[in-house]
């Protein structure tokens, strides 16, 4: 369903993406790992365009996504994001939030992009936050808007870029556990995380990156028990 | 000479009439102004001749006295188009045009201020930019920079006072007509002074109500 295509990714002269191949298949669940720097979060936002590679193809059923910017925000409605730092409008409360793009981007009317979005809002336990605005919340709270905000798209796939690492490790699990349910639900779901149990828990692929390249794309299991690589043995070792 | 109110009392009706011509120079030049600053701030997000172009105008604008802006738009363009403005339409294009500057730097800082990550995460949605523009960036940047805003408007109501010089009947002018025909100075002068401050009162007062209403932390 996605498929980027000899992506590289510049920055003035530094090489953040080296000739990337990768297909993600749908409904799997995918975790990036990697050290800090190597390219995970320029990776992933290369998928919906947030980042526009330097050179090669980012297909997303079907349309080359560098090539084609009509179908970029029909594209983009169908991949929701949720990022480290939230990133909610500061001035809508969380259930504003939720219904925004509902409206601007579904054409939805009020009423049904306000049950839309209390149905989300609930299925993330918030449903006593509805009118709260985002200074109001906790970041596993804004953490979990987020993620309404982007399942009320009713998206196919949906990445996320390190969605726990603002948090404390409270809040960590509460979000954590909201994300493990949403997989194998119909959802492609593409995680850059530093939680590596979680990734090997919730992952049915590990894609593993090392200095701006993609080095494995191993089964789950295999990767935790035999790596491909001694680059990613060093990684793992280090994590234990 | 001493003192005494009662030789202007009855130039006092007058002189309060001026706060309709000053109010409605000011009103007008601060719509349109916003209209044209929110128009800038939006066209020099993006790079190119157009963000020169507005730049230049910009600094033009808060780079020159207003009186010479003035003077220039009433007595000097006119020697070579040879169109004479009336008076209140110099007075409006040139308030407007200085008042939009200023404005536009604003609120280019108010949009500045602007966390990207809310820009991108509406991005990530599919949201069109122009629904971005209008519904997460104005309106935030808005608040931010609405004190700053009031300050740009109380100061634009006490700058209309140059009008005078294109004999505009503003507040400041009627004071000079009435102390050409008393003889007097102090009186009219401190009556207009406090017009003056009592319409500034009340503007810096509408803005904290502003602030308050669209308040949001
Ligand atoms: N906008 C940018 N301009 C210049 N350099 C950038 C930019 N974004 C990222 N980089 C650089 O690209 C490299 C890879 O960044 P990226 O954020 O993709 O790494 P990452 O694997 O997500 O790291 P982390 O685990 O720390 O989030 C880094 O060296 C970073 O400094
Ligand atoms: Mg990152």
């Amino acid at each position: 369903m996605i498929k980027l295509e000899n992506v590289s990714k510049k920055f003035h002269d530094t090489v953040v993406l080296k000739n990337v191949n990768i297909e993600f298949e749908p409904e799997k669940t995918y975790a990036i790992i990697g050290s800090s720097g190597a390219g995970k979060s320029t990776l992933l936002r290369c998928i919906n365009l947030l980042e526009k590679p330097s050179t090669g193809k980012v297909i997303v059923d079907g349309v080359d996504l560098t090539k084609d910017k009509a179908q970029l925000n029909p594209i983009r409605e169908k991949i929701g994001m949720v990022f480290q730092n939230f990133n909610l409008f500061a001035h809508m409360s969380a259930k504003k939030n939720v219904m925004f793009a509902l409206l601007k981007v579904k054409k939805m009317s009020q009423e049904e992009a306000e049950i839309e979005a209390v149905k989300q809002l609930t299925n993330v336990g918030l449903a006593h936050r509805l009118d709260n605005y985002p200074h109001q919340l906790s970041g596993g709270e804004k953490q979990r808007v987020a993620i309404a905000r982007a399942l009320a798209m009713h998206p196919k796939a949906i990445l996320f870029d390190e969605p726990t690492s603002a948090l404390d490790p409270e809040m960590t699990q509460e979000v954590l556990k909201v994300i493990k349910a949403l997989n194998h639900t119909g959802m492609t779901n593409i995680i850059v995380t530093h939680e590596i149990k979680f990734a090997q828990e919730v992952a049915d692929i590990i894609i593993f990156m090392n200095n701006a390249e993609i080095l494995e794309v191993t089964n789950t299991k295999e990767f935790f028990e035999k790596p491909k690589t001694d680059r990613a043995k060093e990684f793992l070792s280090n994590m234990i | 000479m001493k003192v005494n109110f009662g030789a202007i009392v009855e130039y006092i009706p007058y002189l309060l009439g001026g706060i309709l011509v000053t109010l409605e120079i000011a009103i007008a030049a601060a719509l349109l102004g916003s209209l044209l600053a929110l128009i800038f701030s939006l066209l020099s997000r993006k790079k190119g001749i157009l963000q020169s172009a507005i730049k230049v105008f910009i600094d033009f604008f808060r780079g020159t006295p207003l009186l010479f802006q003035l003077a220039f738009f009433h007595f000097g363009i006119p020697q070579i188009t040879g169109i004479i403005p009336t008076p209140y339409i110099s007075a409006l294009v040139v308030f407007s045009l200085n008042s939009s500057a200023y404005l536009a730097e604003i609120l280019r800082a108010g949009i500045e201020s602007i966390d990207k990550g809310q820009i991108e995460a509406a991005h990530a949605l599919g949201v069109k930019s122009w629904d971005i523009s209008f519904s997460i960036i104005i309106p935030q940047a808005l608040r931010n920079v609405l004190p700053a805003i009031m300050n740009e408007f109380i100061t634009l109501v006490k700058e209309t006072s140059v009008v005078s010089m294109i004999s505009l009947t503003d507040i400041m002018r009627r004071q000079q007509i009435v102390s050409a025909a008393t003889y007097r100075f102090f009186e009219p002068l401190l009556v207009i002074g406090i017009i003056y401050l009592v319409m500034n009162i009340v503007l810096s007062n509408i803005g904290k109500i502003l602030e308050r209403k669209l308040k949001y932390d």
